[in-house]
């Protein structure tokens, strides 16, 4: 089988600046991918480039078996491709329901999955339970706090039964047990299927998560395989901690 | 409330309108009434692309201004031809549908663009527009074209009552599409758009066909608003139908009603328009613009997000101030058995 996500020799830059330098990864279903690397190595240009927000000038992706090089965002959310974004980016003018509703509506419809105003406001219901936000349904994402936020982010990417999940730095700036919370809520995501990419900076959330790590210095990807092997690597531990 | 209901509620209404101005028996109310209409129209159109997707458009005198020009065209064409005239409700299909693929096309060509160069784009397309029908000799130029307007039509009487009557179905036809998209997927997208384009589009939103479709009704309703207008006014010219009045009055009435419902540019155009109208009369035409501007500058400080938004808060506030006292009193000694 053919793998989930393939990432062949990307590049991307932004004038002289070379952002992603010749990448390359490919990442099976059902995996649980952590990404690391320091402050502008190209992690969220990255993520930007597989979900359309930035298009790649050189190489190409592949999501699903299908070239998905050039296609706009909302068409690769369409086939399977949801992120969260690393600062939170709710549909500020509309309850926590209502911005759950948006990939229901407009995903899951593309998919020829038409549902019910019913089955919209349960599965809207749903999703904020999962995420432990029901009570909030009618509010608006300006009452939420940061914690809050973030799980409405995740509930909205998983809103559009997303094949794989992007999570860009989605607990950044949360107590220990609300990194725990965002945690159990990844695990549970990727043991009903979800093929999960997790970018993060808070290292015990990665080496707990993560099945396989992958660390991007510089724009180059300088390590790829089993997370404790990965922290050993010389390379990395000169990336992270200096000569 | 389903549509077809919301629909025949709005016209017995309009029914009602009509019957009290031709009760009045007198014609000014019709001709006064007709532009407050027509700023209704004006105004929903507006708020459909500049409320709901949240991309402000100067150039809706632009869209107004080719409905009113494609009805001089093809008067002038029927004229030389000795032909028929067409009736006005076709008029107004065939100007909200130039307008609507002008709409279309512009959209097209600014919708990349964001906030101020979006506006500046669309006043642009106003200017470009203005120096085509200046030069354009058929439909009368700088010069402007004259109209011969019919004495009457039967049943309704006088033209301008049967001109005030489709501008009355127009606006209601406006104020239901409005409505209908507020409360579809459409609306939902819409909405999306203002609030931010990025995670809608991480979302599965489309956002540039849903911008199109914006632009694209927005200026056909525009258009349609204007087709009737050389009847209306008799005689043409480019100064007026591009006027300034229209730009500024169909950003101001959404504004100072409320942008996020259909209701807001209903109230801010009726409000506005009848103050226009009332202060034509009674002082000067020239003082229209000085009023919306002063109410526009005092909307923003006072109520950014309009009467509506004022009504909304006041509602909304009332409970819970109701439910804090409750619970300071509960909370106080004297509420312990």
């Amino acid at each position: 089988m053919s793998d989930l996500l393939e990432i062949d020799n990307l590049s991307k830059r932004f004038g002289g600046f070379v952002a992603l330098d010749k990448i390359s990864l490919s990442i099976p279903a059902g995996e649980r991918l952590g990404l690391i690397g320091p402050n502008g190595s190209g992690k969220s240009t990255l993520v930007n480039c597989i979900c359309g927000t930035l298009h790649n000038e050189q190489g190409t992706v592949q999501f699903d078996g299908q070239n998905i090089d050039g296609l706009e965002a909302h068409r690769r959310t369409h086939l399977g491709l949801a992120r969260s974004f690393q600062l939170p980016r709710p549909f500020v003018s509309m309850t926590l329901a209502d911005n759950i509703r948006i990939p229901l509506l407009y995903t899951l419809a593309a998919r020829g999955l038409h549902l019910s105003q019913r089955s919209i406001e349960e599965r809207c219901a749903t999703l904020l339970h999962e995420v432990g936000l029901e009570a909030k349904a009618h509010r608006k994402p300006r009452d939420l706090t940061q914690v809050e936020m973030r799980k409405l982010e995740l509930a909205r990417a998983m809103a559009a039964q997303p094949k794989l999940l992007i999570a860009d730095e989605a607990m950044a700036g949360l107590t220990h047990s609300e990194v725990e919370d965002i945690l159990t809520l990844l695990v549970r995501l990727n043991e009903q299927g979800v093929t999960i990419i997790l970018i993060e900076h808070i290292m015990r959330a990665v080496m707990s998560f993560s099945r396989r790590l992958v660390v991007l210095v510089s724009g180059k990807k300088i390590a790829d395989g089993k997370p404790d092997e990965v922290m050993r690597d010389p390379e990395v531990e000169r990336a992270y901690l200096g000569q | 409330m389903r549509t077809p209901l919301f629909l025949l509620i709005w016209l017995v209404i309009a029914a009602a309108v009509f019957a009290g101005a031709v009760v009045s028996h007198n014609d000014y109310v019709f001709f006064a009434g007709y532009v407050v209409l027509q700023y209704i129209v004006l105004s929903t159109a507006w708020n459909i692309l500049g409320g709901y997707c949240g991309y402000v458009n100067f150039g809706s005198a632009a869209f107004f201004a080719l409905g009113a020009y494609s009805t001089v065209a093809l008067y002038k064409a029927t004229s030389e031809y000795e032909l028929y005239q067409l009736p006005i409700p076709l008029l107004m299909l065939i100007g909200g549908a130039v307008s609507g693929l002008v709409g279309l096309g512009m959209g097209y060509l600014t919708l990349r663009l964001r906030g101020a160069f979006f506006a500046i784009a669309t006043l642009a397309l106003a200017v470009v527009l203005q120096t085509l029908v200046v030069n354009w000799d058929f439909v009368g130029g700088s010069r402007g074209a004259y109209i011969v307007r019919p004495e009457a039509l039967e049943p309704f009487g006088p033209y301008i009552r049967y001109l005030f009557l489709m501008m009355l179905l127009l606006a209601v036809a406006a104020i239901t599409t409005a409505r209908l998209i507020e409360h579809s997927r459409l609306g939902y997208g819409f909405a999306t758009i203002r609030d931010d384009e990025l995670a809608a589009e991480a979302s599965g939103v489309p956002t540039l066909k849903l911008k199109l479709i914006a632009t694209t009704i927005s200026g056909a309703l525009m258009g349609m608003a204007g087709a009737p207008f050389p009847y209306y006014i008799g005689y043409l010219q480019p100064a007026s139908a591009f006027g300034l009045d229209y730009a500024v009055n169909s950003i101001a009435m959404p504004l100072i009603g409320g942008t996020t419902s259909w209701v807001g540019p209903l109230v801010g155009a009726i409000l506005l328009g009848s103050l226009q109208q009332i202060a034509t009369v009674t002082i000067s035409s020239a003082v229209n613009l000085l009023i919306v501007g002063c109410l526009l500058v005092g909307f923003v400080i006072v109520a950014p997000n309009g009467i509506v938004g004022l009504v909304h808060t006041f509602l909304q506030r009332k409970p819970d101030e109701f439910v804090g006292r409750r619970k300071v009193e509960l909370d106080s000694p004297e509420a312990v058995p």
